[in-house]
């Protein structure tokens, strides 16, 4: 149980927040934050030793038994690498914001307890075992996400971000739940352990398709893929600290755990491969490529991190043909897996600093413009080492990190070149191709981001502050990622033990059964190989670019602002907003008239189209009585009367028209032997003839004009349409009676047990006395209805003191 | 100049209770015989009309000093508690009892709950009618 309650100790520990801010305001709220992921963090490193040697963990608890809904905490390699993952950056970025959000002038408790929310539904996500709860988590990211990104909710940019955030994450959560419904409906089972051994079946499903598409839909949007990756750049309206947590460590992470949980299940179908790898290397090289036209230091890392994101997608999507090869074990393609969890490690160190050297920046100059910056390196030291090592790491330059991640990239990219299945080996040159021009361009715009910060002239006259270093507290969490970016270079095959080689058991389950299968040996050396030659070219063609910046920059003004996704994007906020409202504005006018016609031309058209395709339109006269002359002549009486209402120019002709149609519906309930029904229609057609000249005798004298109602072709359709729609169903219903009446029930027993002679009587007041019952009580409300709308006019009599 | 409506009074005066009599007849021979409490009610109510018409809205208040609304109200609760008097004696809701009885004056009569809810209805319709015509005729 304890497993599943540390999930949520962050949520707990938020209770606390506001109390501590308001009473403990001495001391910066961060501080009693910063225990809990330090705390986290250290309990999590010690289940290493056991998932190491292939251990798992898991703990349930069943939250709905009934529809076999648990929360569990299931810790394999990979849960257990992103959770310390969480944690870890969780502290650190905590810590950072100690120092960068002021606490006087914050609204702290908002920006920990929504923190703290967050880092409970991230651990959430990626314990998960169970698909409903990992979908509650998901979408809690995303919530509360968008609650950090409108953190400084009285800037338009920042609601902005925050809705645009919120929009395309929970379209593509949404997407996802749909994914997980389908493969319950195929699985049988929430539970992904169990899914995993049916994945052999499930491929030949016909939901398979839909379930993998869906649940791709979710992990792109929430990575940040092409092309959902808008909302990330826009995200960066929050406070760095968010940034550097949520857009480059963690929540855009969310997705590429999921690809990875879920590749042992659809790795079979050639769809997921080249989903995967495919749309992860258009992200990498899009991010890449518009990365340096940014000028915004936040905006450059925003599609960086885009950028690095595709890459590892892309190696998660090579990693998945593992499958397909027959003796992956000896190909490279074992290697994929292992480069993008490495680089997935890597990632998280240098972007972490990178994002809190950007906000030391904006904090100690004023700014994060590129254009306004410069010359910081000799007032910024500390900051621009931890920068340089960030940059130069995510460029992949020996000695850090970057370099070993991007060189097993590069050998994967090449491995899946040569790969012959579903006709990789047709496009699959464009892999290395692609890849190589996006690290160009990640070595351009790294470099980009420290020279133009650091290096060149200063110019004290465009900051809004005078520029000095960083207080040393707000140094140690970004010093502390920059130390680990060198470390993991000389450690790399220590890591691999700890971390990395137990997840790759869980992505690559088909391959390994325990982290000690997991050959791969990271050297930063491995002879003079194809990706050598390809690393030196990017120096070379990246250095030589980077040069002449300045000058071919500007060609990035030629891309026209107007077919960018976000123009998109934007367009299709306003059809749902504005377009739907003209929508439905076109159709609710507000005119009753055109409401009618859209009720009786469907009425119609429904009724009399079901008749005829259930073949259900029959006419028989054998059970009609004989039509006598009486009838004949009542039923001219009515239609005269009726056309004549139609006709006349008169209103009050009208009245009395319609006052005859009544009385001689009155004389044929005579005729058909009903005298109660003839009493009652009788006396009720004076009073309501009575009413109708009432209400003509006061009609405004304006309006009053003797007037034929104009004739109008759709109206006489429409109106024969539905007669004869309803002339159809009579006929058809008396043609065809299935079962007898029951009336011959109600004539045996008026008297025995009705204790009557009168049907009608008996029925109302007896069989059916409910009804009327009710019928009263309408007659009632009508009554009170007309004493209020008569004697309550409020308005009339407030209306001396409108103008006052 | 107020016409003199004599001849209207005098046969209003008369007639008036023939159309009175003649809806408690329909009202109560509403269950052997065409009728009953809807018809029945409608009928009183054409008599209070009728006086209304020939006099006017004050003086027939002065005459039948009654509140509709509370006459409605009557109704309903008679008619609801004629239908729910049957769960007290453990029989279905709506359930009716009558038998005969040798009254004086009126010989063998059968007498009947469901007159009762009749009544309830009578009561309804009428104070329904009148309140709807009253308050259009007070209204300027």
């Amino acid at each position: 149980m304890y497993l599943v309650l540390l999930i949520f100790l962050p949520l707990l520990a938020a209770v606390f927040i506001p109390f501590l801010f308001k009473r403990v305001g001495k001391i910066h709220t961060g501080w009693f934050v910063f225990a809990v992921p330090a705390a986290l963090f250290i309990y999590y490193l010690t289940l290493i030793s056991d998932v190491m040697n292939g251990g798992t963990f898991i703990e349930e608890f069943a939250w709905i038994p009934s529809l076999d809904i648990a929360i569990s905490s299931y810790i394999d390699g990979l849960s257990l690498l992103f959770s310390l993952l969480i944690t870890g950056i969780g502290s650190l970025v905590v810590l950072y914001s100690v120092f960068y959000l002021d606490k006087n002038r914050e609204q702290l408790h908002n920006f920990y307890i929504y923190l703290l929310m967050f880092m409970t539904a991230m651990l959430g996500v990626v314990q998960s075992d169970h698909m409903i709860s990992l979908y509650l988590f998901w979408e809690l990211t995303s919530i509360s996400s968008f609650l950090l990104i409108g953190y400084w909710y009285t800037r338009d940019r920042s609601r902005f971000g925050a809705l645009k955030s919120m929009m395309i994450t929970v379209f593509g959560g949404l997407m996802m739940l749909g994914g997980f419904i389908l493969l319950y409906i195929m699985g049988g089972t929430y539970s992904i352990r169990e899914l995993i051994p049916q994945a052999a079946e499930l491929v030949n499903h016909d939901f398979f398709i839909w379930a993998l598409v869906l649940i791709l839909l979710g992990a792109f949007t929430k990575s940040a893929q092409f092309p959902f990756y808008i909302w990330l750049p826009d995200a960066m309206e929050a406070p760095t600290p968010v940034s550097a947590y949520l857009h480059s460590a963690t929540m855009v992470k969310a997705g590429l755990y999921l690809v990875a949980r879920f590749t042992p299940i659809f790795a079979l179908d050639g769809t997921w491969v080249w989903l995967v790898a495919g749309i992860g290397l258009l992200t990498l090289f899009w991010g890449s490529f518009f990365a340096v036209k940014q000028t915004d230091l936040k905006g450059i890392l925003a599609f960086s991190t885009v950028s690095q994101l595709g890459l590892i997608m892309s190696l998660l999507g090579v990693a998945a043909a593992a499958y397909h090869v027959e003796d992956a074990a000896s190909t490279v393609f074992k290697y994929a897996a292992f480069a993008a969890i490495f680089h997935l490690i890597n990632h998280a160190t240098f972007k972490g600093s990178l994002f809190m050297i950007a906000g030391i920046v904006d904090h100690e100059t004023g700014t994060r413009d590129i254009r306004k910056l410069g010359g910081l390196m000799s007032l910024m030291p500390i900051s621009f080492t931890i920068a340089m090592i960030g940059a130069f790491s995510m460029a992949g330059l020996p000695l850090l990190n970057g370099f070993l991640s991007k060189e097993m990239f590069l050998t994967a990219m090449l491995s899946i070149a040569q790969f012959e299945l579903f006709s990789m080996d047709v496009w699959g040159f464009l892999f290395p191709v692609l890849a190589w021009i996006a690290s160009v361009f990640t070595f351009i715009y790294s470099f980009y981001f420290v020279f133009h910060t650091f290096a060149g002239k200063h110019k004290p006259e465009l900051l809004p502050k005078k520029a000095h270093e960083a207080p040393i507290g707000m140094l140690i969490s970004p010093a502390v990622l920059a130390v680990l970016v060198i470390v993991i270079f000389f450690i790399p095959n220590l890591v691999a033990d700890w971390l990395i080689k137990p997840a790759v058991v869980a992505i690559q389950p088909f391959l390994y059964n325990s982290p000690a299968e997991v050959d791969v040996h990271v050297s930063a050396w491995h002879g003079f190989q194809p990706e050598l030659f390809m690393t030196i070219g990017i120096f070379a063609v990246g250095g030589l670019l980077f040069w002449k910046l300045r000058k071919w920059q500007k060609a990035y003004k030629i891309f026209p602002e107007a077919f960018t996704l976000n123009r998109l994007y934007d367009g299709m906020m306003f059809l749902g907003d504005t377009g739907a409202n003209r929508f439905s504005r076109m159709y609710m006018d507000g005119i009753m008239r055109n409401g009618f016609v859209y009720m009786f031309s469907a009425m119609s058209v429904l009724v009399i189209a079901t008749v005829f395709l259930n073949d259900a339109f029959l006419v028989d006269f054998s059970q009609s009585a004989p039509i006598g002359f009486y009838e004949v002549t009542i039923i001219l009486a009515m239609i005269i009367g009726t056309i004549v209402i139609l006709v006349t120019s008169s209103r009050l002709t009208a009245i009395i028209a319609l006052g005859a149609v009544g009385y001689s519906v009155a004389i044929l309930f005579v005729m058909f032997r009903a005298p109660d029904l003839a009493l009652t229609q009788l006396v009720i057609e004076t009073v309501s003839v009575a009413l109708f000249l009432l209400a003509f005798f006061h009609l405004p004298k304006v309006a009053k004009k003797m007037e034929r109602p104009s004739f109008k072709l759709g109206n006489a359709i429409i109106a024969i349409a539905v007669g004869a729609m309803m002339t159809i169903v009579a006929l058809s219903a008396h043609s065809q009676k299935i079962i007898p009446s029951i009336s011959e029930y109600y004539k045996e027993t008026v008297y025995t047990l009705g204790g009557g002679g009168n049907i009608v009587n008996v029925i109302l007041v007896d069989y059916r006395g409910f009804d009327t019952l009710f019928e009263i009580t309408v007659l009632g409300i009508a009554a009170i209805g007309i004493i209020t709308m008569i004697k309550l006019r409020l308005k009339k009599k407030e209306a001396p003191h409108e103008n006052k | 100049m107020r016409t003199n409506d004599v001849m209207l009074q005098t046969a209003t005066k008369v007639v008036t209770f023939i159309i009175l009599v003649f809806a408690i007849h329909i009202f109560f021979a509403g269950h052997y015989t065409p009728g009953g409490g809807f018809v029945g009610g409608l009928l009183t109510a054409s008599a209070v009309v009728l006086l209304m018409l020939a006099f006017d809205i004050r003086t027939v208040k002065s005459i039948l000093p009654i509140n509709y609304v509370t006459m409605t109200a009557i109704g309903l609760i008679l008619a609801l508690g004629t239908a729910a008097a049957s769960i007290v004696f453990d029989v279905p809701f709506f359930t009716h009892a009558y038998d005969y009885f040798t009254l004086p004056l009126f010989g063998e009569t059968s007498l009947h709950s469901a007159m009762l809810f009749d009544a309830g209805v009578y009561l309804v319709v009428v104070g329904v009618t009148i309140t709807i015509i009253q308050t259009i005729g007070e209204d300027e």
